[in-house]
């Protein structure tokens, strides 16, 4: 993987650029040893120390800085808390880190508007939490919530488990203030359930840190659904579980999630937290339904009589909030799960039609293969998602490049199949070559001219997304693994 | 004005590079049932996509359907409806408001427009279901964006930003959209004689209980076409499978029962057509303005407006969205209706002169005016996409 060309002047030039920095700001860390933990985000495998870091506390601050470095040419990646599994907020050697962490206050519960407006370092779950006594929630939920801030949800317009049903964070996303490279500051949307003129909301959320960086927030928030139920399915082939998945939504059904783990991902799960999964299936399908008790209780009738007559195995209702925690108990544990059995993975993220689930699961087992890996495999079935944890040894030579060659060939499999590289998750700098297998040169000319109307100087987190021209570096690679990984506590689904 | 026939996509980037290269502007129309919509379009030629038309491809378990943006809103929702699928975002039939046929809409003008539904409260508008796209820009070049899978986050998420943008960035020659399965049943309760500010609360309260309302609306006596023509009245509608909806009109009718005993309707569906389509409310000639704010400030803005202007006005979206009707007037009664909205939302609102006489839409800016940072990246944007100013110039904006 290559970043653009570092410019050696400017690296030379750090300290005079310490020193202007600090001419616009009292928080600037230069120290190396301090820099260290800012030089790598949730995707470990690169890593890179920027020149210094910057933690504004206030818009201003941001605007300052920005127009600071837009005067001086310098470049920003803009950082939330740093648990992006594509790269985005992967320093540049010729860079600053702006870190928004302190950006941590939630600034206004408005109930009558069902929305919340807070601070871009505030956690997804802290949303959640500052709402729930009111019956209130923030519906998007990736698996790193407890971490993960909401500016950088906005920033990869992040998922999560239940957005087949309440959709991404652009779906439940109100309005942002921006700054600009520039340092202008423009607001977006608002309280409002639209905003005026173009909906440049709609691609600042999932612009990966290109576009602006996001200073306040305001989103969507729901009342909490009085009940939440989970089924528990076993199927005997892949291709049962994916017929179920079709019967469901067919019925007219959308549940609020339908997970499927394959064989090797049930047998690890099992393993590692003893949710009580059968282990003599090939698919294990969790469909959790919400709503009304009356409604909860109808559409677990009805999953139940659709799983039977598609040959489910196991079919176990969940019948206490305990046991559907259970239930998912094994499925949220995947990922650590996965890394028990092999001593390291690389977690992809496609989205494909489901129709080609069967066929797509078979390629992803040949072309690991094919390598010498094996796949385990967990996957938002409900709207196709797939995570393919592709295991390998990093302490064997090769291994490493080699499941890299396996995720890009997994990707560009399903964009052959009409699928995209990546559901959730982002393009950052991991899937930033494969954008010409998804798109043509024109297609993203476009997209690239768009950045230019916001950051006519390309500064702000360049070498993310977009695959460019001048790319002579080779990145430094951190090889982490056994157990090592950034943020050990998160779970990953 | 000459008009072209485009009826593929490559006759499309033709037209549009010819008009780029020799600088001559043109005005984008599907089945024009919109073109009353916006400032009227300063254009040397018309650009007629009505002929690129046609679903290309539709499997309900994915829950997308692709289609050439011609193809009329009314043949997508027969067909959808078949498979009992829908279009969740409830797009209204506006059609009529501007004089033009019930259901002679197409999907490119609806996403073009990206004005949301009754049910934009519950699921969303436009842009939450249109998920990619084949385009041409303004030099002609053909490029897509999105994708054809319901979750997607590779690359900027353009259907968005195209989702509303009037034809003026690029001409949609391929969509694909989401759909979902259709509620099994459904029912719509009323309240009858609240006034403004309770009927706001009562919505309120219901949108913000688990009930999951799919859509709240509050029609003030002063607005007529009401069921019984002299009570003001407040509907929230519930949808769903028929156990949920039964259990929740139950509790609904309990949760507000200090607003009175409401009545049922089960079959509410033309009502619901008549409350997003408007032209019902208003009488020929009269100006309409459609204003999207908090819901807490909607009542608070109806009291501002000018009682001497005469103004009537009804609340969608539990009073996240006004209906302004007005009697005919040369500035549209702009100043008094943005004055009101600036006092009550300030900037957290936007009032867009929705029907109004070509003179009065050319004099007066329909669309809410942007704090100039955000005019300036947005006519970027627009340049980016459109650089020699070809696609409907001066439709949101007066061209300078």
């Amino acid at each position: 993987m290559k970043m653009p060309c570092p410019d050696d002047a400017v690296i030379a030039d750090r300290v005079a650029l310490v020193r202007g920095l600090r001419g616009v700001s009292d928080s600037v860390i230069d120290d190396p040893a301090e820099l260290a933990a800012y030089a790598s985000d949730g995707l470990t495998a690169y890593s890179q120390l920027p020149l210094a870091v910057v933690l504004p506390r206030t818009t201003a601050d941001v605007a300052a800085i920005l127009t600071y470095c837009h005067a001086v040419g310098i470049k920003v990646v803009p950082r939330g808390s740093g648990t992006s599994l594509s790269g985005g907020a992967l320093p540049l050697a010729d860079g600053i880190v702006l870190g928004l962490g302190r950006f941590n206050r939630i600034l206004d519960i408005d109930l009558a508007n069902r929305c919340a407006v807070v601070q871009p370092g505030v956690t997804n779950l802290a949303i959640s939490h500052a709402v729930a006594g009111d019956g209130f929630y923030y519906a998007p939920d990736p698996s790193s919530q407890i971490a993960c801030s909401i500016g950088g949800n906005v920033a990869e317009n992040a998922g999560g488990v239940h957005c087949l049903k309440y959709g991404m964070t652009s779906n439940n996303l109100l309005g942002v203030e921006l700054v600009l490279m520039t340092g202008e500051i423009v607001r977006l949307g608002g309280k409002a359930l639209d905003g005026a003129g173009y909906d440049l909301l709609g691609i600042v959320c999932g612009s990966e840190g290109l576009l602006g960086v996001v200073t306040e927030v305001t989103v969507r928030i729901l009342p909490k659904p009085e009940c939440q139920r989970a089924l528990l399915l076993g199927f005997s082939t892949m291709v049962a579980a994916a017929e179920c998945v079709a019967a469901i939504i067919g019925d007219g059904i959308i549940p609020a999630a339908i997970e499927i783990m394959d064989r090797p991902a049930i047998h690890a799960a099992e393993a590692f937290v003893h949710a009580g999964y059968p282990l003599d299936v090939e698919a294990l399908m969790i469909v959790e339904v919400d709503g009304t008790p009356a409604e909860v209780d109808h559409l677990i009738a009805v999953v139940d009589a659709l799983a039977l007559v598609n040959g489910a195995t196991t079919i176990q209702a969940s019948t206490s909030d305990i046991e559907r925690t259970l239930f998912w108990a094994g499925r949220k544990a995947a990922f650590p799960a996965v890394g028990r059995i092999a001593s390291d993975y690389y977690c992809v993220d496609g989205t494909i039609p489901r129709r080609t689930l069967p066929a797509v699961l078979t390629a992803i087992t040949a072309i690991a293969a094919a390598r010498g890996l094996s796949v385990a495999n967990v996957f938002h079935a409900g709207d196709g998602n797939l995570h393919p944890l592709i295991l390998y040894d990093g302490d064997v030579p090769g291994q490493l490049e080699a499941a890299e060659a396996v995720g890009a060939a997994i990707l560009e499999e399903c964009v052959r199949v009409g699928g995209v590289l990546t559901g959730e998750h982002g393009v950052g700098v991991e899937k930033r070559d494969l954008m010409l297998r998804q798109f043509t040169a024109v297609d993203l000319a476009q997209q690239t001219a768009i950045k230019c109307a916001f950051d006519d100087r390309n500064l702000l987190n360049p070498g993310k997304v977009f695959p460019e021209l001048c790319r002579c570096a080779e990145m430094g690679r951190v090889h982490v693994h056994r157990g090592a990984t950034r943020f050990p506590e998160l779970p990953r689904f | 004005m000459t008009t072209i026939h485009a009826d593929t996509a490559d006759t499309v980037a033709d037209a549009v590079r010819e008009a780029y290269d020799a600088g001559r502007r043109l005005e984008v129309v599907g089945t024009g049932s919109r073109c009353g919509y916006g400032r009227p379009v300063d254009a040397d030629a018309v650009l007629d996509v009505s002929g690129l038309s046609g679903i290309v491809d539709y499997d309900p378990a994915e829950l997308v359907l692709t289609a050439r943006p011609g193809t009329p809103i009314a043949e997508i929702t027969a067909l959808v409806a078949g498979h009992g699928q829908h279009l969740s975002f409830d797009p209204p039939d506006l059609a009529p408001l501007w004089g033009g046929a019930s259901g002679s809409g197409t999907l490119g003008g609806m996403l073009g427009l990206g004005l949301g539904g009754s049910r934009r409260v519950s699921a969303g508008g436009p842009r939450d279901h249109f998920l990619g796209f084949a385009a041409v820009n303004g030099r002609g070049e053909h490029f897509s964006a999105g994708g054809k899978v319901i979750k997607n986050v590779t690359g900027y998420d353009l259907p968005k930003l195209l989702a509303g943008s009037l034809g003026t960035l690029a001409v949609l020659t391929e969509v694909t959209i989401k759909v979902l399965p259709a509620p099994r049943a459904a029912a719509t309760l009323t309240w009858f004689g609240l006034g403004d500010r309770a009927a706001i609360a009562a919505m309120t309260r219901a949108l913000n209980s688990p009930m999951v309302l799919q859509a709240a609306a509050h029609v003030p006596a002063a607005c007529g076409a009401c069921a019984d023509g002299v009570r003001a009245v407040t509907r929230l509608h519930l949808a769903g499978v028929p156990v949920a909806v039964a259990a929740n009109a139950a509790n609904l009718a309990d949760l507000l029962g200090d607003f009175g005993v409401p009545e049922t309707i089960h079959d509410a569906e033309a009502i619901w057509r008549d409350l997003g389509g408007v032209e019902r409310f208003t009488k020929p000639g009269e100006i309409v303005w459609r204003i999207v704010l908090p819901p807490s400030a909607a009542a608070a803005f109806t009291a501002a407006l000018n009682p001497a202007s005469n103004p009537r006005w009804f609340y969608d979206w539990g009073g996240g969205l006004v209906w302004v009707i007005l009697p005919d007037a040369a500035d549209g009664h702009a100043e008094m209706v943005r004055t009101a909205l600036a006092a009550t939302a300030g900037a957290d609102g936007h009032a867009t002169l929705i029907r109004a006489p070509d003179a009065v839409r050319r004099a007066v800016a329909p669309f809410q005016p942007l704090a100039p940072a955000l005019a300036a990246l947005s006519d970027r944007v627009r340049q980016r996409f459109d650089p020699g100013g070809v696609l409907n110039p001066g439709r949101i904006w007066a061209t300078s």
